[in-house]
């Protein structure tokens, strides 16, 4: 789970114009000082660990750069980006990374909100229901990939379950290694994790309706389906934005799956972007083409969460 | 109306069910399959007896991690990992915190500015230069009473740790708690003759448990989940964290009673801490939602 979404705008300054501790130059140099001094472990490490690396990467993108070289990198222009470009698996990774994008985003944010209706009904046992859900989402990705590479094997899980209920009739796959199954399955499992967090979150947009508004509806006689086209999805627009862009922020991510579960076979059918780049700069020990494909993914996931920043905005 | 509205409430109840069966049913089951033999193992899984324990049950995979791979040192590690980096970015975020909201200082809001800025940007972005950006830095060695100046992080703890301390959510979660204390407390402590970091210590850090547990969650869950950074920059057996540990097991071709085991041990735990602060986790974890 990534909380890498920008908050939109900050807390009201505390701090009123007149409750200025009327004070002499010194004490405002003295506070200068010791604000400076308490906030700065926390700069110098994001600016060593965040801001040098995130220039590096466009630096490094057109020189040369080895992982482990004796030479200092030397600049060679857009050389990474043409060999990218020319790069089959390269195109391999952005089309599986998209089918990953186009499949998971509504399907897991459409079924978080379903599980989200039913938790937020007034029926016994919600905050049950809540903990079953929400436990994927704390488990390990790594755990959760091994776990359900048992489940998908050929004698595994899923597929004695699949004979037990059609008496023997039906027999499944190889799930992870059969190109035209690995990727779904994947898919299935990532959702299968990641649903618990995405209903928390509709969860908490749903509580932000007034309930006046539901009883006023019910005087009206409106069914459930006008009830919720009318109520329940006009008040969620601002949790649809982000529940949208965290989701595939994340479906651009993945990584530790494919990792895990299939090395980005069977034939190259579950390869992605940031694997490719894994793959290329530890690996093949190659910075500066994996510097070329991390920047790529970083202009994708600004495109698309731009465009969906865009298009939710556009529908007020 | 009213057996209307009891059969849907009955309706809602029988979804719920089949729906908490599809979400436990795969941790349950690799909980109970963690001590049965393999053998066990495949020939209940047809049937519900795959999550109940029963037929040949012991603690002999457990033994058998331990016997295969340092098991224990991986949990140290990982556990040494979560701990300091969650105490760590307590106090270094929540101190950032205190500086860019209760004290007026030049440069305060460009520099929370930048730190909001830096939210959009996922890891993954700059991960791989990150690689070889450690690899160059340098680090103090103590070795008996000598210093000794090291270049190059990658196989140590600190690579571990180090870049995960300050983060930029964690100082906008503190940041807005902090404004939500009354500045007057801070007049008040003054005048007991209270400087600003004794107002930070013992006036706005003790009145802050709610943020300090959020962040402490969100801090401690990537960290001992971390796969994608440990994969790259720890090599040695002696620093793996738990998670590297279960990869690299996997890969010894081990039983799957085994793995099962190990999975358990390292999840199981997380997952009692979630049920004993349940309200804690999923509050933390829908703040980062609530402020869209």
């Amino acid at each position: 789970m990534s909380t890498t979404t920008a908050p939109e705008q900050v807390a009201e300054d505390v701090l009123p114009r007149q409750h200025r501790r009327g004070g002499t130059r010194t004490a405002r140099t003295h506070e200068t000082l010791i604000g400076a001094a308490m906030a700065s472990p926390a700069v110098i490490l994001l600016i060593v660990f965040f801001l040098v690396p995130v220039l590096l990467a466009f630096g490094l993108a057109f020189t040369n750069a080895r992982l482990i070289s004796p030479r200092p990198p030397h600049f060679v222009g857009a050389d990474n980006f043409i060999r990218l470009f020319g790069d089959s698996l390269f195109w391999a990774s952005l089309r599986n990374t998209a089918y990953f994008a186009v499949v998971v985003v509504p399907v897991q944010a459409g079924l978080a909100l379903v599980l989200a209706l039913l938790a937020n009904a007034k029926v016994r046992g919600t905050n049950f229901f809540r903990t079953v859900y929400f436990a994927p989402v704390v488990t390990s990705m790594v755990v959760i990939s091994l776990l359900w590479r048992f489940i998908y094997q050929p004698d595994g899980l899923l597929n004695k379950i699949i004979e037990a209920v059609s008496f023997g009739q039906w027999h499944g796959t190889d799930w992870l290694n059969n190109p035209s199954t690995a990727m779904p399955a994947i898919m299935f499992m990532s959702i299968w994790q990641a649903v618990g967090f995405h209903m928390i979150i509709w969860l908490a947009g749903l509580q932000t309706i007034s309930r006046d508004l539901y009883e006023a509806a019910a005087l009206d006689g409106a069914s459930t389906w006008k009830t919720f086209t009318h109520i329940t999805w006009p008040g969620l627009r601002a949790t649809r934005t982000f529940i949208l862009i965290t989701i595939t922020i994340a479906a651009l991510s993945l990584f530790t799956q494919i990792s895990v579960m299939t090395q980005g076979g069977p034939l190259d059918s579950t390869t992605t972007v940031v694997f490719m780049a894994v793959r290329s700069g530890y690996e093949q020990q190659s910075t500066s083409y994996a510097a070329a494909v991390s920047l790529v993914f970083f202009v994708l996931v600004l495109a698309v969460s731009g465009v969906q920043r865009f298009l939710t905005r556009e529908q007020d | 109306m009213t057996t209307s509205t009891a059969r849907r409430g009955r309706l809602i109840q029988v979804a719920r069910s089949a729906l908490v069966i599809f979400f436990a049913f795969p941790l349950l089951f690799m909980f109970v399959a963690s001590f049965k033999p393999d053998a066990q193992i495949f020939a209940d899984l047809g049937s519900i007896k795959a999550i109940l324990p029963v037929g040949d049950v012991s603690l002999e995979n457990y033994r058998g991690v331990f016997d295969r791979v340092p098991a224990a040192r991986f949990l140290v590690n990982s556990v040494l990992v979560s701990a300091v980096t969650v105490v760590l970015g307590i106090l270094i975020n929540s101190m950032a915190a205190f500086a860019l909201s209760r004290m007026r200082w030049r440069g305060r809001r460009v520099v929370l500015a930048a730190i909001i800025a830096t939210l959009i940007v996922p890891f993954e972005t700059f991960a791989l230069p990150l690689v070889w950006w450690v690899n160059k830095l340098p680090w103090l060695e103590i070795h008996g009473f000598q210093l000794r100046l090291t270049e190059g992080w990658l196989d140590t703890y600190q690579v571990q740790i180090l870049p995960f301390v300050a983060n930029a959510f964690s100082i906008y979660l503190f940041y807005q708690y902090f404004t939500s204390i009354p500045v007057e407390l801070d007049e008040a402590a003054r005048m007991d003759g209270a400087g600003w970091f004794g107002i930070y210590r013992r006036v706005v850090m003790p009145l802050s448990g709610p943020a300090i547990a959020t962040v402490a969650i969100l801090t401690f869950l990537p960290a001992w989940n971390s796969y994608l950074w440990p994969l790259m920059v720890v090599q040695s057996e002696e620093l793996r964290p738990v998670m590297i540990g279960i990869q690299y097991f996997f890969q010894l071709n081990v039983s799957w009673g085994q793995i099962m085991a190990y999975a358990s041990m390292i999840t199981v735990p997380v997952l009692v801490l979630f049920v004993a602060f349940q309200r804690a986790f999923i509050g933390s974890i829908a703040s980062a939602g609530v402020k869209g």
